[in-house]
């Protein structure tokens, strides 16, 4: 059994490009950065370490840090522009009995993270999902479509972003209240 | 009822308006379409069960729209469930009665302002014919609603549909 300390150094002596640093300030679990376009081989290197074998996804979720500037645009909403999206991952071993957490964050209007579809199985869906609502494209996963909206849902509109605005009809039925 | 609690000794025959006939054998046996939606489902389910006993009411569940007289709305609609609902109500022979249970059926609930995926309401997609209010009803508020649906059945006429 690791601490995240202690994990942390293991990634970041093999990985020295790959993960930006470890936050043990939050209330929460203490949680490693990485870059979102290695975050395959970081998953990859944890699965496979004998030290470490992480040998399972328990979630992974997309946020919407909303830490961009907020406009107006031509309807008078307000719309978020800059920012980062996230990618949160909660990984356990069963073998050693750890836990650690990992966080990728892209850029709003391109938020293009690595899929970890094919070290865990358990990502296929959660990645899905996480694309549906708040619209983080996952590179090489399989079958990137949506998996809760409809698939007629209206192309790049995802609900869980902070600035989503509802639209007025879905199939001739009134949305709003 | 009053047809029924007496016994006949001479004779054999009931006389009766056709009008009262069937509207008595129609709300004595109001055959639900076995569909649930969400926690209002479990207190559908509750009152199905013994210690409420819908069935005294001549309610069952039946699994096929074909075989359904009325169906319970029992949770929140989503606008991915409103399109099959509405096919659902559209496989099911006249007549056909539709009881809105709770909040989330009647008007979206606690979806009403931020609920991006929910239909404020079924009686957009579908005619109401009795809203059940509760989040969720208890059993006793779904049986009230079932009696006004047998109100309004045991008013009808053949003349003109009024449900």
């Amino acid at each position: 059994m690791k601490n995240p300390a202690e994990i942390y150094d293991i990634i970041k002596s093999n990985f020295p490009d790959g993960i930006f640093e470890l936050n043990t300030s939050l209330p929460v679990e203490p949680l490693i950065q990485v870059n979102p376009m290695k975050i395959h081989v970081v998953s990859e290197f944890l699965r496979d370490a004998e030290e470490l074998k992480f040998d399972s996804l328990m979630n992974l979720s997309g946020v919407d840090d909303a830490n961009g500037e907020r406009i107006s645009d031509e309807n008078g909403n307000e719309i978020i522009k800059g920012g980062t999206l996230s990618v949160y991952y909660h990984l356990h071993s069963f073998r050693f009995n750890h836990k650690i957490t990992l966080k990728v964050s892209a850029p709003r209007e391109n938020p293009e993270v690595e899929s970890v579809e094919n070290i865990w199985k358990t990502a296929d869906w959660h990645e899905r999902e996480a694309f549906d609502l708040i619209g983080i494209k996952f590179i090489n996963h399989p079958d990137l479509r949506r998996i809760l909206m409809p698939y007629d849902w209206e192309d790049g509109s995802h609900p869980l972003r902070k600035d989503y605005q509802n639209p007025e009809f879905y199939q001739g039925m009134k949305v709003p209240y | 009822m009053g047809l029924l609690d007496k016994e006949f000794s001479e004779s054999n025959i009931v006389i009766a308006k056709t009008e009262d006939l069937f509207n008595w054998a129609r709300l004595s046996s109001i055959w639900q379409l076995s569909f649930g939606l969400a926690c209002c489902a479990i207190e559908m389910m509750a009152t199905s069960a013994s210690h409420y006993d819908f069935d005294r009411f001549g309610v069952m569940p039946r699994p096929t729209p074909r075989q359904a007289d009325a169906i319970i709305i029992s949770g929140t609609v989503t606008l991915k469930m409103a399109s099959r609902i509405k096919r659902l109500y559209e496989q099911m022979p006249d007549p056909k009665y539709i009881i809105s249970m709770g909040s989330c059926a009647n008007c979206g609930g606690p979806y009403w302002e931020h609920g991006y995926h929910v239909l404020k309401g079924i009686d957009r997609v579908i005619p109401v014919d009795v809203y059940v209010p509760g989040c969720p009803p208890r059993p006793e508020a779904l049986l009230e609603g079932l009696l006004k649906l047998q109100e309004k059945i045991r008013k009808e006429t053949l003349r003109k549909k009024s449900a």
